[in-house]
């Protein structure tokens, strides 16, 4: 039986989070009511131009930058052409045979192995608007997210084939013209696992540049891919498949997944792959078929008249390229060469855009607060948090809580003061490991209960971006123990009068011990742990109980 | 004598520059200005019907300079109804965009209004300004004043009409392959097509947008520097404006040519034009010889090539332009809008609208646009479309892209050598309503002279050069890029030497005398809608 | 260049979102073949080493706006001129395909 080898390519759609839209000053932030982030640029009325928005391109620099690319002196705007609701002026300004970017590239680890994988071309372009579509009259529209759009996704089998029932849609015209970059891989990817480590290196890259959120549940990074399949060894490529609507990193290894099986079955049953485009649907857990490539739209791309050639000299790129943020390889050296860091911890943080902004965060609070929070009791400790101690706690505890929740590091309900403040108080030795775990849960629960009680009250906003700015409303760790009566009793005078307790009425134990068995110990340094509420410092109990005993040492 | 024009007779003859001295010199008020041209428009419109909307009121600009803005405060004017001003309709002479409102004014009618002039309304032009005679306008066409059975030209026919018979002091018109010039030239008056960048298109609605310009019709030179003053000038909002500052361009009125070089293409002065007009150009350019200003013969090779050329690149974009007439955020839609939902005017042309909302989405694009666009524009978006069209491409568009190339440098040859061109503006006269309209491409060929300024992007302004058959004949002048002051200078040196400035069309009395008479009826004024 | 056949004009039309009429398609086709052999002239000149030209000038300098936000049009006046709205966004037929 031939053995079948998958060929994938990757078409990524990033939004760029610039203040205002690609060709008008509308605001792009986001979840304002419907159809009042427009003007009529944006609503493409008669009469109106587009002019170009600077950070755009620099955005869009930076990511050519970041991914290696070619950057090309001038390159040109072009009207692709088709109707939809969803795109007011009958064609998208995008960039056509002139891009502004090629040639790039990107490394990924999959499988066990390295690999390179091409970047063919990166374009500028706008976003459509979105749609809802309904039956149910005012308030009973559900949304349905506009799939991978505005790339050549369905607008013909729309209009060519026909109604699916009756309802209307509705168009909101906030998101239209807000900037996007379009990512083309080569088709240099060879399984669903390859496709997903691009992705995830991918988006981690384009965090460190500050271009965008690039959030897929919520559409700011949406990926296509081709695939397509080859009998081992052969060179020339399958019948190619679009697939889309693939909204997480899971769905794109799942719908390659199903469509790699699909094919490959079509293929040992003698059959021939048919060129079309296919939509993965989530809920079925499999792909369908949206329209085939002989109903292929033909866009009659042609040269945007209403705008000039963009051209972009050395001395520019080089501007984009020293504001740039730092890229993850320096990032890298700089965690475990001048912060001690383990290569893995620094493996595991810089691969996090988003936590590594966290624990940079931690550091610089614990940096801050090292002088003023040497005093109470804490002499000798001299604050020394470090950072390695920080991303023990980042990676570990924090991470653990963060997935099982499914929030990323920007949205969690406790922010680096928390954890700074939690393990000042371990450093200090008013509370032990143990319970630092606990409090850090506490923290956590609090924190999230507090974010509801927000979202209540602020009525409809209900999730509402999270911006990693925002402080969470979480309690401090040290004001919980504190109310709680938590912290630990490092009180020489206060463990002494409990071990002392402890031993008068336990005086089996303490002949036990005098008899010799060792075991006795620990048993009586339980029983003063136990009368503290666990609150007595270990050390010191297991010093004053030893001292008590006479102990043996 | 008329009642109607009992008012002020005087003021609605004169040029805007004088109206502007008298109204200086406080002789004349901004209200009495209003009063008489609102006036004569109204008597005068039944029969020339050169005006799509005519403003109710003064219009209320909140500190506009008028009577005492240099340039033209207190001057009324129209706008050729593809240019927005805000609280007027715009429907570009459309059923599609009939009851359309924008919400926003064109930076040429916030620079006009910040120069204290006063909008009376918008004037008929061809549907998207596609034509030649004003025909093609979904509403209906609109009378030559020289001749009420002839076309005004096109597609800025409205505003050439309404400059002529005085019914407003000066309008704005567009130009994409010579609807302002060749109207000017069948009208009697004077039209600019400004260098493309010079005036900002924000605002305009385009029909190509490589091509298109706005441009002065006015009565006379002085004022088509005094307007293009007003307009001209970088805007932020016009990606393609040029890096110009606006000037006052009344300072190159001066009539003196001595030693100016002027060119005659000899691919301009051949067959096919009438000989009446040919006449009258050779007359003006032994006159402007005259004058010592050197003349002599030139050539543009590929100016047979150019309606070829321009009947791809403007239906192309074109074709994409006006893909955003949908029925979807304003305009008409097919089978009208939803019992109860908020809505524009939607009274529409199409037979066979059905009830309310019941099309589907496919159904509701073809049908509105079939309804709301009419033959013309209908002709050239399928023209468009094909030569955009995968597999015909590069033997069309890309094709014309590079003969507009060849175009440019047949311009860019002769201005080594000449400050400017002289050919005829069209190769008729004004032709009778009805005589082209089963023609498409004859229509075409009559902006053959005109059409290829615009592929250049260069200025080109007509200026009046005599009559024939009781017509006016148009002496077009071509300038190098941002050649304005020369042309100017040249027209106005023109204009000052052989007297012809304003002619008056007898038949504009003819129109007043059949407004009367459909006063006397008991007939309706002359608002359009 | 060959004549456009009615099928293609057809096609043209679906590609416009304009509607086809049998009955009048005969006379459209009639003057599109004739724009079209005139327009087809163009195939006399030699532009092998001809650049194309889409700007009338040359535009040499970036044409780019700040990254400022500006306030734009209210929801009401968005939706003034729309042929159909509800919950203040524009209401269309239901768009079908992509999902």
């Amino acid at each position: 039986m031939t053995a079948y080898e998958p060929v994938i390519g990757l078409e990524v759609h990033v939004e760029l989070k610039t203040a205002t839209k690609i060709f008008c000053s509308c605001s792009t932030d986001f979840g304002a009511p419907p159809n009042t982030q427009v003007c009529p640029i944006c609503l493409g009325m008669p009469g109106v131009l587009p002019v170009l928005n600077r950070r755009v391109v620099e955005y869009a620099l930076r990511a050519a930058l970041a991914l290696g690319c070619e950057v090309e002196p001038a390159s040109q705007f072009a009207r692709k052409n088709y109707f939809y609701p969803d795109l007011p002026k009958g064609y998208q300004i995008t960039q056509y045979e002139r891009s502004y970017a090629y040639r790039g590239h990107l490394d990924i680890e999959a499988d066990g192995t390295s690999r390179r994988v091409g970047i063919t071309r990166i374009n500028i372009e706008e976003e459509a608007a979105k749609s809802f579509h309904g039956t149910r009259g005012p308030g009973g529209a559900g949304e349905s997210y506009a799939p991978p759009r505005p790339s050549p996704d369905s607008p013909e089998s729309a209009a060519g084939g026909g109604d699916e029932g009756e309802g209307y849609s509705l168009v909101d015209f906030n998101r239209g013209g807000v900037p996007l970059i379009e990512i083309v891989s080569e088709p240099d990817l060879r399984s669903p696992e390859e496709a997903r480590a691009y992705l995830i290196k991918l988006r981690n890259l384009l965090l460190y540049t500050g271009i965008s959120d690039c959030k897929m549940q919520e559409g700011s990074l949406r990926c296509d891919a081709n695939v397509s399949l080859r009998p081992v060894g052969q060179e020339q490529l399958g019948n190619l498949v679009e697939l889309k609507n693939m909204n997480s990193f899971r769905s794109v290894v799942r719908g390659l997944e199903y469509e790699i099986k699909r094919q490959t079955a079509v293929l040992e049953g003698g059959g021939r792959v048919a060129r079309e485009t296919r939509g993965w649907d989530e809920g079925r857990g499999a792909t369908f078929s949206m329209r085939s490539k002989e109903q292929s739209d033909d866009y009659r791309y042609f040269p945007e008249p209403d705008l000039v050639l963009l051209r972009v000299d050395q001395a520019w790129l080089d501007r984009v390229g020293a504001e740039m943020p730092a890229l993850p390889e320096a990032r890298l050296r700089r965690m475990t060469q001048e912060q001690g860091l383990s290569e893995y911890m620094a493996g595991v943080i810089g691969a996090d855009p988003l936590m590594a902004a966290f624990f940079d965060e931690c550091v610089k609070l614990q940096g801050a607060g090292a002088g003023a929070g040497g005093g109470e009791g804490a002499a000798g400790v001299g604050g020394a948090i470090t950072p390695a101690a920080l991303a023990n706690w980042i990676t570990g505890d924090l991470a653990r809580l963060a997935n099982a929740e499914g929030v990323e590091f920007d949205a969690l309900p406790v922010g680096p003061e928390h954890l700074v403040d939690l393990l000042r108080l371990v450093d200090a030795g008013r509370i032990s490991g143990k319970m630092a775990k606990n409090l850090l849960e506490e923290c956590w629960r609090a924190g999230q209960a507090g974010e509801a009680g927000q979202a209540g009250q602020a009525g409809q906003v209900g999730k509402a971006e999270q911006s990693g700015k925002d402080r969470p409303v979480a309690p401090l760790p040290s004001a919980i123990a504190r109310g709680k009566g938590l912290e630990q009793v490092s009180d020489e005078g206060e463990v002494a009068r409990i071990v002392a307790s402890v031993l008068s009425g336990n005086g089996e134990a303490v002949a036990s011990y005098h008899a010799g068995k060792d075991k006795a110990l620990g048993f009586l340094v339980g029983q003063v742990m136990k009368a503290s509420r666990g609150r007595a410092n270990p050390a010191l109990v297991n010093r004053l109980v030893r001292e008590a005993l006479g102990a043996r040492s | 004598m008329t009642p109607l024009l009992a008012a002020s007779p005087s003021i609605t003859a004169l040029t805007a520059a004088e109206l502007r001295e008298l109204l200086r010199r406080r002789e004349v008020s901004a209200a009495d200005a209003w009063q008489a041209y609102m006036s004569r428009a109204a008597a005068l419109d039944p029969a020339l019907r050169a005006f799509l909307e005519i403003a109710g009121d003064t219009p209320e600009v909140p500190g506009a300079p008028w009577e005492t803005h240099p340039l033209l405060g207190g001057v009324p004017f129209a706008l050729k109804d593809n240019i927005c001003a805000r609280g007027l309709f715009c429907t570009c002479g459309s059923r599609i965009l009939e009851g359309f409102r924008p919400p926003y004014d064109a930076t040429v009618t916030v620079r006009l209004r910040e120069a204290g002039a006063m909008l009376m309304g918008k004037t008929n032009m061809d549907e998207f300004a596609m034509g030649s005679s004003c025909e093609h306008s979904g509403y209906f066409a609109t009378a030559n004043p020289w001749a009420l059975d002839r076309v005004p030209g096109g597609s800025s026919g409205g505003a050439a009409a309404a400059v002529a018979a005085d019914m407003t002091a000066f309008a704005l018109g567009s130009d994409t392959g010579g609807s302002v010039r060749q109207p000017a030239s069948f009208c009697g008056i004077v039209g600019l097509k400004p260098t493309y960048g010079l005036v900002s298109r924000y605002g305009l609605v385009a029909f190509a947008s490589s091509l298109d310009q706005i441009g002065p019709l006015t009565k006379d030179v002085t004022d088509c520097a005094l307007v293009l003053s007003a307009i001209a000038g970088h805007d932020p909002m016009d990606s393609t404006s040029a890096r110009v500052a606006g000037e006052d361009y009344t300072r190159y009125l001066v009539p003196d040519i001595k030693g100016m070089r002027l060119g005659v293409p000899r691919e301009y002065m051949g067959e096919g034009i009438e000989p009446g007009v040919r006449a009258a150009v050779e007359r003006a350019v032994a006159g402007l010889n005259g004058m010592g200003a050197e003349v002599e013969e030139c050539s543009l090779p590929h100016t047979e090539y150019g309606v070829a050329t321009y009947y791809i690149i403007a239906p192309a974009e074109a074709s994409s332009n006006l893909a955003r007439y949908d029925g979807v955020r304003y305009g008409h839609r097919a089978g009208g809008a939803r019992a109860g939902a908020t809505t524009g005017a939607m009274t529409g042309a199409g037979a066979g609208t059905g009830a309310g909302g019941d099309l589907d989405l496919a159904a509701m694009y073809e049908r509105t646009r079939s309804e709301g666009f009419g033959a013309e524009v209908r002709r050239r978006i399928m023209i468009g479309t094909y030569v955009l069209s995968a597999g015909y491409y590069d033997a069309y568009y890309l094709k014309a892209q590079k003969a507009r190339t060849l175009v440019k440098q047949d311009f860019e040859n002769v201005f080594a050598r000449f400050d400017a061109l002289v050919t005829p503006t069209a190769p008729t006269v004004a032709f009778p309503i009805g005589a082209k309209t089963a023609d498409p491409l004859q229509m075409y060929l009559n902006d053959v002279f005109t059409i290829p300024v615009n592929m250049a992007g260069l200025p080109g302004i007509s200026i009046p050069c005599g009559l024939s058959e009781g017509l006016p004949v148009g002496l077009q002048l071509i300038g190098p890029h941002m050649g304005e002051p020369t042309l100017l200078r040249l027209a106005y040196a023109y204009e000052t030497a052989s007297g012809i400035r304003h002619p008056r069309p007898a038949a504009v009395n003819a129109a007043v005398a059949a407004a009367e008479a459909i006063r006397a009826a008991g007939g309706v004024g002359g608002v359009a809608k | 260049m060959p004549a456009v056949s009615a099928a293609q004009v057809r096609h043209v039309a679906a590609l416009a979102r304009l509607s086809w009429d049998e009955r009048s398609a005969p006379k459209l086709v009639g003057e599109l073949n004739e724009i079209l052999a005139y327009i087809s002239k163009l195939s006399e000149l030699d532009t092998a080493d001809v650049p194309p030209t889409s700007h009338a000038l040359d535009l040499r300098d970036n044409v780019l706006r700040e990254d400022e936000p500006r306030k734009g049009l209210a929801q009401a006046e968005a939706l003034a001129d729309a042929p159909d709205s509800e919950a203040g966004m524009f209401r269309v037929p239901r768009v079908v395909g992509g999902q």
